[in-house]
């Protein structure tokens, strides 16, 4: 009898003894069921490129039926929602650095005035044009809105001012990103991605490594303490995490042009604060999984939604109230608006704070965590 | 002497009715022992008897459920700390780093356990185990012997009070075995108790004591003398043709409690001294097979342990 160079029943062994580890890996295989319908549910719902309802502030010392007309028809456009009246021109331009608004209406104290005089005034929109998707329709809208914002108040005897051209200019300026290039807000946004993929997955498989060679055995029983073993284990992923950085930004500078008009130095600061937000989350999967296998998986359970719930594909705001609640847990989504901030509009450190305590306070749960998990015996 | 020591008395180790369960199943069962300073002290039974276990439990790797004991004077339920200062323990599988060389392997050791002369100290460790002209091998392409050499220089380098060994000897051959051992006695010299798990006989025999461990509970303790004479059996040994044949009747025959080839001879065994005689009568007749009464192994007598424990606890 010669030896087939393909047998059935051989191949078959194989893969019926594949499916047999398959179904005693639990985490594995509720992963690979649950990972698709999680994901459907979860994107399918939450992910939106045409944005609605974007936080606007008002600046205006003219209230006259006009301007409230004006706001009115803004708002029945579903693009703008009037959350904040500051009032003065430094604190609109402050709620727009943070990044609390997405637009600020300014509207000049003779604009009734000038309107009524068939002066077509102009209306300023100030529009957070970091992402330049997040606002690419909205500013579309703008431009039926002025013909027909007043059309009901200009009626009898001011009709006449109801005809074209129209009665007021809306005019849009594009902060931060005046040409909407996408590059402004891909690439800083890369690198928090970068760093999430790297530094999450390479100490994820750390402790698991450890345990699955038998090494743990031995530095158990040795007088390392916990926090010794983490922070050691954290530590030289920051040095890389420092030098993926450096790459990144000098590609940013060199091949991308994107300005960095903010101090580097905060810059580098937080990005310290966001590898460390990283390894600890990928040290605490790892004295959580059993396998390195499952530590990889934890890893891209979290990576995913990061990418796709932190406003770096696709527009925070865009995205349902549920979704955004999940998306400010995500250390990357106070990331981006950090290294944005600095980078594109020039925040420093006040504007910036207001993005930095969360991503403390997310190290320090998820480290307590972690050092709970972690097993000082092999009970 | 600092009066912050721990008193310092003959037993290295003593536990009392230690026991520890996994997933509801009684591993370790009140098991209480005492080793005294200097000795080398024998663990032996069968696989999943609990001896791997008993070892994570006296150098603080597992908390027990129950029970209390001290090792080094040290309590080994709130001190694991200390314990872990000055216990080595070599674990059953290799866990040094395999991507790590001897010499890196060995300075690791010695910078967690903050040694002083760190470099002397590697230096000398290297000289006397003559792994000198493999220090910059890689682990990981060591034979079993070289790492099992490595492995006792690294749990040696702190220079502990007392070895704790999980099977060192498991799959080295015969030449390694002799000098680890070799190696094991000199540092029992210099005072170091030595607590050590085997499956070896050759190895029970060069154990100054013994405690022989089955589900969990120790069935046997002593010089491998006293469990010789404790365990009461009587051998007989025979040679001869058509062995195969004489043992397939042998153990059909009362009072043969044992019957095990070994080479060209067998060895028959039981407890009852007189009925074996007798059961064994109408063999000694046949011409073909020559008996000769004789002394009973290590073998026999756990082996026997081993079948009469089953007995106690299945």
């Amino acid at each position: 009898m010669t030896l087939k160079p393909i047998s059935l029943e051989r191949l078959s062994a194989v893969v019926w003894k594949e499916f047999i580890q398959l179904r005693r890996d639990r985490l594995t295989f509720a992963m690979m069921i649950g990972i698709p319908l999680i994901q459907l549910t979860l994107f399918g719902f939450a992910i939106n490129s045409d944005p609605k309802h974007l936080p606007t502030a008002l600046y205006s010392n003219d209230h006259s039926a006009f301007t409230r007309s004006l706001i009115k028809s803004l708002e029945n456009s579903g693009y703008f929602v009037l959350t904040e009246t500051p009032a003065t021109e430094a604190e609109a331009q402050r709620l727009l650095a943070l990044g609390e608004v997405q637009f600020v209406l300014s509207i000049p104290v003779d604009f009734t005035r000038r309107l009524l005089r068939g002066e077509h005034p102009s209306v300023l929109l100030e529009a957070d044009a970091t992402d330049p998707v997040a606002i690419g329709n909205a500013v579309m809208a703008l431009n039926e809105l002025t013909k027909s914002a007043l059309r009901y108040d200009l009626k009898g005897s001011l009709g006449y001012l109801n005809s074209s051209p129209a009665p007021f200019e809306l005019r849009v300026h594009k902060r931060y990103n005046p040409e909407g290039v996408t590059q402004y807000n891909i690439v800083p946004g890369l690198m928090g991605v970068v760093l999430t993929m790297t530094m999450m997955m390479m100490t994820g498989l750390a402790i698991t490594r450890e345990h699955e060679r038998g090494t743990m055995e031995n530095l158990l029983a040795t007088p390392l303490r916990p926090l010794e073993v983490m922070l050691g284990k954290i530590l030289p992923y920051v040095a890389i995490g420092y030098v993926q950085v450096a790459v990144i930004l000098l590609m940013a500078w060199l091949v991308f042009d994107v300005p960095i008009i903010g101090s580097l130095l905060l810059l580098l600061a937080c990005v310290l604060v966001f590898i460390v937000a990283n390894l600890v989350v990928g040290i605490t999967f790892s004295s959580i999984a059993r396998n390195q296998t499952q530590a990889m998986q934890m890893s891209f359970f979290f990576f995913l939604p990061s990418i796709l719930l932190s406003g770096f594909m696709f527009p925070f705001r865009g995205m349902p109230v549920w979704a955004q609640t999940l998306g400010e847990l995500l250390p990357l989504t106070h990331f981006l608006r950090m290294v944005r901030g600095i980078m594109l509009k020039g925040n420093g450190v006040g504007e910036t704070l207001p993005h930095l305590w969360p991503l403390l306070l997310f190290i320090a749960i998820v480290m307590i965590i972690g050092l709970k998990r972690y097993r000082r015996t092999l009970d | 002497m600092c009066l912050t020591m721990p008193v310092q008395n003959k037993n290295v180790i003593e536990v009392e009715k230690l026991s520890k369960s996994f997933a509801g199943k009684r591993v370790v069962n009140e098991l209480s022992m005492t080793v005294a300073r200097g000795e080398i002290f024998g663990f032996l039974g069968p696989n999943g008897s609990g001896k791997t276990t008993s070892i994570r439990m006296l150098c603080g790797l597992l908390t027990p459920d129950s029970g209390r004991g001290s090792c080094l004077g040290y309590d080994i339920l709130t001190e694991s700390g200390e314990i872990k200062q000055h216990v080595g323990y070599m674990t059953q599988r290799f866990s040094f780093y395999e991507e790590l060389s001897i010499r890196e392997n060995l300075e690791f050791i010695a910078r967690i356990y903050q040694m002083p002369d760190r470099r002397r100290l590697v230096d000398a460790t290297i000289e006397r185990l003559g792994l000198g002209h493999r220090q910059q091998q890689l682990a990981g392409s060591l034979s079993g012997g070289w790492k099992q050499r490595m492995a006792l220089a690294a749990c040696m380098l702190h220079q502990p009070k007392l070895l704790l060994l999980d099977e060192p000897t498991a799959g080295v051959d015969p030449k390694a075995r002799r000098d680890f051992w070799d190696e094991i006695h000199r540092l029992t010299a210099t005072g170091i108790t030595v607590l050590v798990s085997t499956h070896y006989m050759d190895e029970a025999e060069r154990c100054h004591r013994l405690a022989y461990l089955a589900y969990g509970a120790i069935l046997a303790q002593g010089t491998p003398d006293e469990l010789l004479a404790a365990s009461g059996i009587t051998t007989w040994t025979v040679e001869g043709q058509d062995l195969f044949e004489l043992t397939e009747a042998l153990r059909k025959a009362p009072a043969v409690e044992q019957v095990v080839p070994f080479g060209g001879a067998l060895h028959i065994s039981g407890t009852d001294a007189g009925r074996l005689a007798h059961s064994l009568a109408p063999f000694f007749e046949q011409p073909r097979w020559r008996w000769q009464p004789s002394k009973p192994s290590l073998e026999d007598v756990f082996i026997h342990l081993m079948n009469h424990g089953q007995d106690n606890y299945s």
